[in-house]
């Protein structure tokens, strides 16, 4: 099923488009993709997605339902969250608060959703009252994470997850996103580590100077020698 | 000696209810409300008009408690002017500063119409009072006792020290206990993500601006009762309020608290050494050196 397309969009900001008639599809329980090199957009595109950039043309669904326009607090309660690539944390806030303001829209009794997300991070329990402004960068983006997880959404969209984390730790937190994922969450991931992502993604999309370059599953990605050499870097 | 920074301490946490407020503000909009100090002159008048105006009209007993100089028609008027000037606060942002924020104008804009909106509370409240100073009661009619160490202290001002432990007390746990506080608090730390979290932002920014404008109208009130009323007094709290904002770290409210306190302590500890009318010259000299020593505050927060 479904659960998450984007048609023809071209946007940017202010009067000058930067995304130029991207069209990406999620399907349930799906991980995609978004690879690229600096600048080409990738951000760009997940911000359209999410409401907070409006598109100057294209349409985007989610569960089968017209967002295109609406601002992020409307599409978050619609079952989508999202992590951006910076300052996707709140510092002078606790780690058990960063989790309380991501269910901020929920007026049900969600101490079960906290605890199955600080199942996926063990860590995030027993440091539940630090401030966050005092944690490492990979703690941060597993903050981040849980954050947008207390929703309990259907799809995720994730900016740069690894993005400046040593070696072991990008192998955790592409750990953390199959766990994720395996609880029937469709994710869309954007990376620069590319080939580390490709492996863990069903399908992927190469985006190059705010247009879709290429699309195929994320193996053929691999295998394909010329996107490789362009843009993977050889 | 002694004294002086009892009458500092007393001074200081009317500038910190100030300060709270301006800190507040400033944490999420980046805006400094020139208009602060006269929401404090607001906060004063409102209840000055209830106490001598209305309520003696409305036969409401001129009453007072124990050894204080005022009674129920300054308890009920306390809470009342407060809530108006949160009305008052609110309404400013949401006329004159929300649009301007929608559209983005520059800070020399945004500092300008707040000079304006300054400049037209202080108008309204000499119209209706005139330029003379307003007092409830005069001094010999307030009777101080006698502590250790030759301080006198006038019972109204162990009372005002015990509201304003009570306001700030109020404040922390509605910051860190309530959902709406800790939303103030991350909308603080990152505007952006609290949309993207699904906060309802321009809530926060009503509350923020309420809670602000009552903390600023008891601070007026509570200086009222201490020593006097008039149209120019929050205009004066203004320098003050920004250097104890500015000492305690922007956007950090215990900073503020603390930072009201020592200016309130430096103001009268200077009248031992310097005319009282220097009083100001000394909260513009902290804020200087701040400024040029360590912009981030004491206690840390955003640079100024
Ligand atoms: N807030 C902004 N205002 C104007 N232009 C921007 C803004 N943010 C990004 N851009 C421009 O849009 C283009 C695409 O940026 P974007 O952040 O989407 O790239 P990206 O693919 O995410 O790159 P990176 O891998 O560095 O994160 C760049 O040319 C950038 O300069
Ligand atoms: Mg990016």
């Amino acid at each position: 099923m479904r659960v998450l397309e984007a048609r023809n969009l071209t946007s940017g900001y202010g009067e000058t488009d930067i995304l130029h008639d991207v069209s990406i599809k999620l399907d349930e329980k799906e991980i995609v993709s978004i690879i690229g090199p600096n600048g080409a957009g990738k951000s760009t595109l997940l911000k359209t997605i999410f409401g907070i950039l409006r598109p100057s043309q294209g349409v985007i669904e989610l569960q089968g339902e017209e967002i295109t326009g609406l601002s992020p607090d409307k599409i978050v309660r619609k079952g989508m969250s999202y992590v951006p690539q910076v300052d996707n944390v709140f510092p002078s806030l606790t780690i058990q608060e960063n989790l309380e303001m991501g269910a901020f829209v929920r007026t049900d009794d969600y101490r079960d959703r906290l605890q199955e997300v600080y199942a996926l991070f063990p860590l995030l329990k027993e440091r539940r009252n630090q401030k966050v402004g005092s944690l490492s960068g990979g703690q941060r983006q597993m903050v981040a994470m849980g954050r947008a997880l207390m929703l309990d959404p259907k799809v995720l969209l994730l900016d740069e997850p690894s993005a400046s984390l040593a070696p072991l730790l990008v192998e955790m937190i592409f750990e953390k996103i199959v766990d994720i994922n395996k609880t029937g969450v469709a994710i869309v991931v954007v990376e620069q580590n590319a080939r580390e992502t490709l492996k863990i993604s069903d399908r992927g999309y190469v985006l190059a100077m705010g247009r879709k370059v290429f699309e195929d599953t994320g193996k053929a990605i691999l295998e394909n020698k010329e996107v490789g050499k362009l843009y993977l870097g050889g | 000696m002694a004294e002086l920074i009892v009458y500092g301490i007393v001074l200081g946490s009317i500038i910190a209810l100030g300060a709270i407020g301006l800190t507040l503000v400033y944490g999420i909009l980046r805006f400094a409300n020139f208009a602060h100090g006269d929401l404090m002159t607001a906060g004063a008048f409102i209840a000055f008009f209830l106490v001598t105006g209305l309520f003696p009209w409305l036969g409401i007993p001129d009453t007072t408690f124990g050894s204080l100089s005022f009674g129920w028609r300054m308890a009920l008027a306390f809470p009342i002017a407060m809530a108006c000037v949160a009305v008052v606060s609110i309404l400013l942002d949401r006329i004159l500063y929300r649009p301007l924020r929608l559209k983005r104008s520059g800070s020399v804009i945004l500092a300008m119409s707040a000079l304006g909106a300054s400049f037209i509370i202080r108008m309204i409240v000499l119209i209706l009072w005139g330029a003379d100073y307003r007092l409830y009661r005069p001094g010999v009619l307030r009777p101080a006792i006698q502590l250790p160490l030759e301080i006198k202290i006038r019972p109204d001002q162990i009372f005002l020290l015990l509201v304003v432990l009570t306001l700030v007390i109020l404040l922390y746990l509605f910051l860190q206990r309530t959902k709406m506080g800790k939303a103030m608090r991350a909308t603080s730390d990152n505007m952006e993500l609290a949309r993207v979290s699904g906060i309802d932002t321009e809530r926060v920014i009503i509350w923020t601006w309420g809670i602000g404008g009552a903390l600023a109208g008891a601070g007026g009130i509570l200086y009222g009762i201490d020593v006097q009323l008039h149209g120019g007094m929050g205009w004066n709290f203004l320098l003050p309020l920004f250097a104890a904002t500015i000492l305690g770290g922007i956007g950090n409210m215990y900073g503020a608290l603390i930072g009201g306190l020592v200016m309130g302590v430096a103001q009268q500890v200077s009248t031992a050494y310097l005319l009282p009318t220097y009083k100001p010259a000394v909260a513009f000299i902290v804020m200087i050196v701040i400024l040029l020593v360590r912009p981030q505050g004491i206690f840390g927060g955003r640079r100024a």
